[in-house]
């Protein structure tokens, strides 16, 4: 695992992949003794899709930093079950799968849109990390056959609740934005609400199932 | 219960405090003061708690009244400052009474100034901050005409200083940079340090907007997006490069080439479009 300086205050950690990136976030938490010693010097950990950014708490060295963090080989696998308290947060999506892009992933990716339609419901996708909007959340782990690139144009208009592929990722627009995925679907489920303590619905890890309605 | 009480805004006037760290992965950036040493003299020279929040105020314009006497002042980028008609300094600690009129003028120097007030700004906070997240939307919106802020009771100790000596901005600043971490993406990273760069006019809390020669792109297909902060220089495929600041993106797909030393970060923050600015390797 690489490391490297991301101004005085960051240090960027390179791993292999996002499903790497997951499982490395994972065990950050997992270990309570770890957690609190990141915790203690670091002022946030942002999940990237290949890298985590650990930014330091103001005053703290990048060296006292690169002491504490542990490489991913050290650290034990959040599911070993030797840290984990009951299983990861799972939450349910329902999708009505109208989405005007669902023709094109289908001719896209070689499946007929209900073929679409149970591959990204057969399989459950863990939330890899943020940056969009606040509340969005980048999945990763579903079927590997919905992998399809962003849309050659990006609507200037995309509305909350939208659900969208691009590359490897699934996604749901937390609010009207701008936007270039491809959008299979839509959900009334609330990903961002002020009023709810935390107000992301899909915060690090959690594991999201997407679950086919009629409408 | 003392009220600040808006009667006049000229450039953006947003609530802005130490900001709300530790929220990266649901997509909250940190977002806070963009000079956060003028905002934190501010509260010291009130005697209030770290982190009470105060008003940044973008290139002057901010007129307004208490509703009961407020200690308050003024620092930041340096601007004449009017308590009724009588001209008091940037920097010094200050009795608003009911019925005066408080005008923040233009700047001398500098972009932002800030205004604080002893017990610091007392709106509702999110995610344990008052900011305003211009990229995000969140935080209390921009003040308005007839807005009324509720003074909060963020105090730590008594009035010890007058006042201190007004901040100057100097023309051209070199700030210090850190290489990397994707410095392999473009063809020649040293160009960063080789020449005057000048901010573009669409820079704002989200980032400096920087013109000059362009990089040369390594033709190296799309990085993978990962965690930004504040200070990194992200260069997009025009190779016009974008400094970010206190609202910028928590993830970023174009790489960034250097990023600016913590410390000096403030001083972007004080940089107006047209200000030319040079970087050297720290």
């Amino acid at each position: 695992m690489k490391a490297l300086p991301y101004g005085d205050r960051g240090l960027l950690l390179e791993l292999a992949d996002t499903a790497a990136v997951v499982a490395y976030v994972d065990a950050l938490r997992a270990d309570p003794a770890v957690a609190a010693r990141v915790d203690d010097l670091v002022a946030d950990v942002v999940p990237g899709a290949r890298t985590v950014l650990l930014v330091a708490r103001p005053g703290i060295t990048l060296d006292a930093l690169r002491a504490i963090v542990p490489d991913e080989k050290h650290l034990e696998p959040a599911d070993s079950g030797a840290f984990r308290q009951g299983p990861p947060e799972e939450v349910v999506i329902p999708v009505q799968y109208d989405g005007p892009d669902l023709a094109a992933v289908a001719s896209l990716t070689g499946l007929t849109e209900d073929e679409v339609v149970a591959a990204h419901t057969s399989t459950p996708w863990r939330v890899a990390f943020g940056g969009f909007a606040p509340g969005f959340a980048y999945l990763v782990g579903g079927d590997p056959r919905l992998q399809v690139p962003r849309r050659d144009q990006p609507r200037t208009s995309v509305p909350a609740g939208a659900v969208g592929l691009a590359g490897e990722f699934s996604g749901i627009y937390p609010r009207p934005s701008p936007g270039g995925w491809q959008l299979i679907g839509r959900t009334d489920t609330v990903l961002w609400d002020l009023e709810r303590d935390p107000p992301a619905l899909l915060g690090a890890g959690v594991t999201v199932r997407f679950e086919a309605t009629d409408g | 219960m003392a009220e600040l009480v808006v009667l006049a805004v000229g450039g953006p006037a947003l609530v802005q405090d130490a900001g709300r760290p530790g929220h990266g992965a649901i997509g909250v950036g940190s977002s806070g003061a963009a000079d956060r040493a003028a905002y934190a003299l501010g509260n010291r020279l009130l005697g209030n708690r770290d982190g009470a929040a105060a008003l940044e105020v973008t290139l002057g314009g901010l007129e307004l009244e208490v509703t009961s006497v407020v200690w308050a002042c003024v620092t930041g980028a340096p601007v004449s400052l009017h308590l009724d008609d009588r001209v008091e300094p940037t920097g010094a600690v200050l009795a608003l009474r009911p019925g005066q009129r408080l005008r923040l003028g233009t700047p001398v120097s500098g972009l932002r100034s800030y205004l604080a007030v002893r017990g610091g700004v007392d709106v509702p906070s999110l995610l344990g901050s008052r900011s305003r997240d211009t990229l995000a939307g969140l935080g209390p919106a921009p003040l308005a005409v007839g807005d009324r802020l509720q003074i909060g009771d963020a105090v730590r100790g008594d009035l010890l200083v007058d006042a201190v000596a007004p901040q100057q901005y100097g023309d051209q600043p070199v700030l210090r940079v850190v290489r990397g971490p994707r410095d392999d993406w473009v063809a020649d990273a040293d160009h960063l340090v080789a020449q005057t760069w000048r901010v573009g006019g669409a820079s704002d809390r989200v980032g400096l907007r920087l013109e000059g020669a362009p990089f040369t792109c390594a033709d190296r297909g799309q990085l993978p997006s990962e965690g930004a902060m504040r200070g990194a220089i992200q260069v997009p495929p025009n190779g016009e490069p974008v400094v970010f600041g206190a609202d910028h993106p928590v993830t970023g797909g174009y790489p960034v080439v250097g990023v600016v030393v913590d410390a000096d970060t403030d001083l972007l923050a004080q940089l107006r479009p047209g200000d030319g600015l040079l970087f050297r390797w720290a």
